[in-house]
């Protein structure tokens, strides 16, 4: 029993499958992911099969199913960005990571989000990380953040 | 009443109908990929569009009523151009490997391109990258050829009311797989096959056991028996151009012994023999006090279903293995026994119109002594390729009978073909133990029939049974529903997982044409009105079995080789 979610579902006591996205949303803002078990739950509570729920959940770019890494790196791909060439930047990250949107990497170090647009088309191409936003991104621009983060990463798990 | 025109002539229809619907009773054909009979329309794959007069565009005519005064071109060039190119965009992401397909020769998309006359790869684009799985006993997914038609969903869910898969992502990106895009092993899927016998392309099929069987075969070291069910004698034909419900047992024996088994044994002989130990407990437990009702076990994804999604009705299923189990075990024992030949030698098959069987036949708790009750299943079609690929055909093969012991049978072991047979048969034989007299007429009509849930009353000696029979699980479920509500009336309740029972079951000939589906029921119908012995208990061999080995029903050694135990599953659901 996940105590978090539980207490999300016992505010739609009642509902029907119509409540599934808002209901995938909260569990999400929550747990930052919809893990195994919340599907489950959510399944039992609103009397909807695992395989629909996952159905309707990968039909929308905003789920995931995997907990985020400790940096989360959300990559613009709304048009500006695209116009200046964040398809490279993209496909520099999955490369160096060698993980795809929507996963993390197995040391829980990083996770990619693809996101339509964050709204700052003047910096494109432009990704986040943990909210911080790094401007003009380059594919070598990339490599040099991410050794960033990870010397960090190291430091703050090391002390 | 409404009145419309299709193609220049004048027809009449219901209002309501779809246009399809209307078409078809005409015998005007056009083409689908999408449709199934008795569903909701999804209108997913275009190809039965038509041109409507006045409407701007063509209309799906699986989705769109008839109105008063339509006038319809079903083959206008617009129409064929359209049904044409959407053929061509599917082949254009679809693997050109139709020569090493399973399904070649016998897919709706090949016949469709052929019928379209697609002569050119006029799309050129990067094909989709998916991985098969193969992680199921039963079933192989291979997404590539999947056209996202979507029949294998639905059947799942609206059939089975099993929902193991779903569609997942979306647009280039969709796919159909379970959840978190798992194997089918770890999946809720509960491997009927019915998703196999929807799916108009090789994207689903059976998890073949053939070179198993073949390597068994030509091992000189291996004796090699198998078993066929019973309701594969009146399907077989089909896979040969014969006419759908044909009985062809005696060309199937002959061509089975030319494949060069050792043995050909009857199924329905083990029917008989799991109404005896079936038929003893339910008159044990309406003596004793329950649990009621007693829920069948004979057919394995419905066992699977139990264990997943009604665990605390576990305790009402019979602990009686099923037919093919049963024959397995006592071929591994008492027929090796009688004939000196060692059990692990012995290399047990059998045929059947299921998928789940072979699944069931993989079971742990469904072996003895660390040797397997059966070693390969093979569906119905995966027989009717072994037979061809030696060159035989069923049309030019003069019959032979079965082997002996387990080749003699009673009728009412055949119906354990059809929905509502096994009940029937049970009620015969539960008659005559809580009697000791026959049936007056051993058919009860109200259990015949291809409907989802059937449900009668009989009195026998005085006691009044509550009998219920359900086919396809969606239809399961409401009866189990109701038991878990409280319903307290009913005694005994027979659920086969495919609708109509195993003469529609996922192993079985592909067939679109529910008339074949009739054909194959009246024809185990034909056989139960014709035969000399109707009744489980008075077959010979079955008597001669509890004599020389077994004992009795529910015996000590029964207990040990003929019935079984279920566990409880944790699947995602």
């Amino acid at each position: 029993m996940n105590p978090s979610v539980q207490t999300i579902l016992d505010k739609y006591v009642g509902e029907g499958r119509d409540s599934l996205i808002p209901l995938l949303q909260e569990v999400q803002d929550r747990e930052g992911y919809l893990s195994r078990d919340a599907l489950k739950l959510i399944g039992r509570h609103l009397n909807l099969p695992a395989s629909k729920i996952y159905g309707v959940a990968t039909f929308y770019n905003q789920f995931r199913f995997e907990a985020v890494g400790r940096y989360h790196i959300q990559v613009c791909r709304g048009t500006a960005c695209h116009v200046k060439g964040s398809a490279k930047v993209l496909e520099t990250l999955t490369r160096e990571l060698k993980i795809r949107p929507g996963q993390t990497t197995r040391d829980g170090l990083f996770s990619i989000e693809v996101v339509a647009c964050i709204g700052a088309c003047g910096l494109a191409p432009v990704i986040a990380v943990n909210g911080e936003f790094h401007a003009g991104v380059t594919p070598e621009k990339i490599k040099e953040i991410l050794r960033t983060y990870r010397k960090q990463g190291a430091e703050a798990i090391h002390g | 009443m409404v009145k419309l025109s299709v193609n220049n002539r004048n027809i009449e229809a219901k209002s309501g109908d779809t246009i399809l619907s209307v078409l078809k009773r005409n015998g005007i054909k056009v083409p689908t990929l999408c449709h199934l009979e008795g569903l909701f329309p999804s209108g997913a794959c275009r190809m039965c569009v038509v041109e409507v007069e006045g409407l701007p565009g063509l209309v799906p005519s699986c989705a769109y009523p008839v109105q008063d005064g339509m006038r319809i071109q079903t083959h206008s060039p617009r129409a064929v151009r359209a049904r044409k190119t959407i053929v061509e965009l599917l082949l254009a992401d679809h693997p050109d490997d139709c020569l090493y397909c399973v399904r070649n020769g016998d897919c709706d998309l090949q016949n469709l391109a052929e019928e379209l006359g697609v002569r050119q790869r006029r799309y050129a684009g990067k094909k989709s990258m998916h991985q098969i799985d193969s992680s199921s006993p039963s079933l192989i997914r291979d997404p590539a050829k999947c056209i996202l038609c979507g029949k294998c969903v639905r059947v799942c869910e609206e059939i089975q009311g099993v929902s193991a898969i779903d569609f997942i992502g979306r647009g280039s990106r969709a796919r159909v797989g379970p959840a978190f895009d798992e194997g089918l092993n770890v999946s809720s899927c509960i491997n009927c096959g019915q998703c196999v016998t929807v799916c108009p392309t090789g994207a689903l099929r059976e998890q073949s056991a053939l070179k198993d069987v073949i390597d068994a075969l030509n091992d000189p070291g291996k004796f090699v028996v198998v078993q066929h069910a019973p309701s594969v004698s009146v399907t077989l034909g089909e896979e040969f151009g014969i006419k759908p419900g044909t009985d062809m047992i005696g060309a199937m024996t002959t061509a089975l012994r030319r494949l060069g088994f050792d043995r050909v044994f009857d199924t329905s002989f083990s029917a008989d023999l799991t109404i005896m130990e079936e038929g003893s407990e339910l008159v044990k437990r309406i003596r004793e006090g329950g649990p009621l009702p007693l829920l069948t076990s004979c057919s394995p994804g419905w066992i699977k279903f139990v264990e997943q999604f009604y665990p605390e009705l576990i305790g009402h299923v019979s602990s009686c293995k099923s037919p093919q189990q049963m024959l397995g075990a006592i071929a591994k024992s008492y027929f090796a026994e009688r004939e000196g030949i060692d059990p692990a030698r012995m290399y047990s098959v059998s045929i059947m119109p299921c998928t789940a069987k072979k699944f069931e036949a993989e079971r742990p708790e469904l072996s003895s002594g660390g040797l397997a009750d059966v070693d390969a299943v093979l569906t119905t079609r995966e027989a009717a390729r072994l037979i061809r690929m030696r060159g035989l055909d069923l049309n030019s093969l003069p019959p032979e009978p079965a082997d002996t012991p387990f080749g003699e049978r009673s009728s009412a072991g055949k119906l354990f073909g059809v929905s509502g047979g096994v009940m029937e048969a049970a009620a015969r034989s539960a008659h005559y133990l809580l009697t000791g007299e026959e049936m007056a007429d051993p058919v009860i009509k109200s259990l015949r029939g291809l409907d989802g849930i059937k449900e009668a009353t009989i009195t026998i000696g005085g006691l009044e049974l509550g009998l219920a029979v359900a086919s396809g699980l969606a239809n399961a479920r409401k009866l189990l529903d109701q038991i878990r509500a409280g319903r307290k009336d009913l005694h005994f309740m027979e659920v086969m997982t495919c609708p109509g029972g195993c003469i529609a079951g996922g192993g079985q000939p592909v067939s679109s044409d529910p008339n074949a589906i009739r054909a194959r029921m009246k024809s185990l119908y034909a056989i139960d009105t014709g035969a000399a012995n109707r009744v489980s208990h008075r077959n010979k061999q079955i008597q001669k079995i509890y004599e020389e080995f077994l004992g009795e029903p529910l015996g000590e050694r029964s207990h040990k080789l003929l019935h079984t135990r279920y566990v409880t599953r944790d699947v995602m659901i």
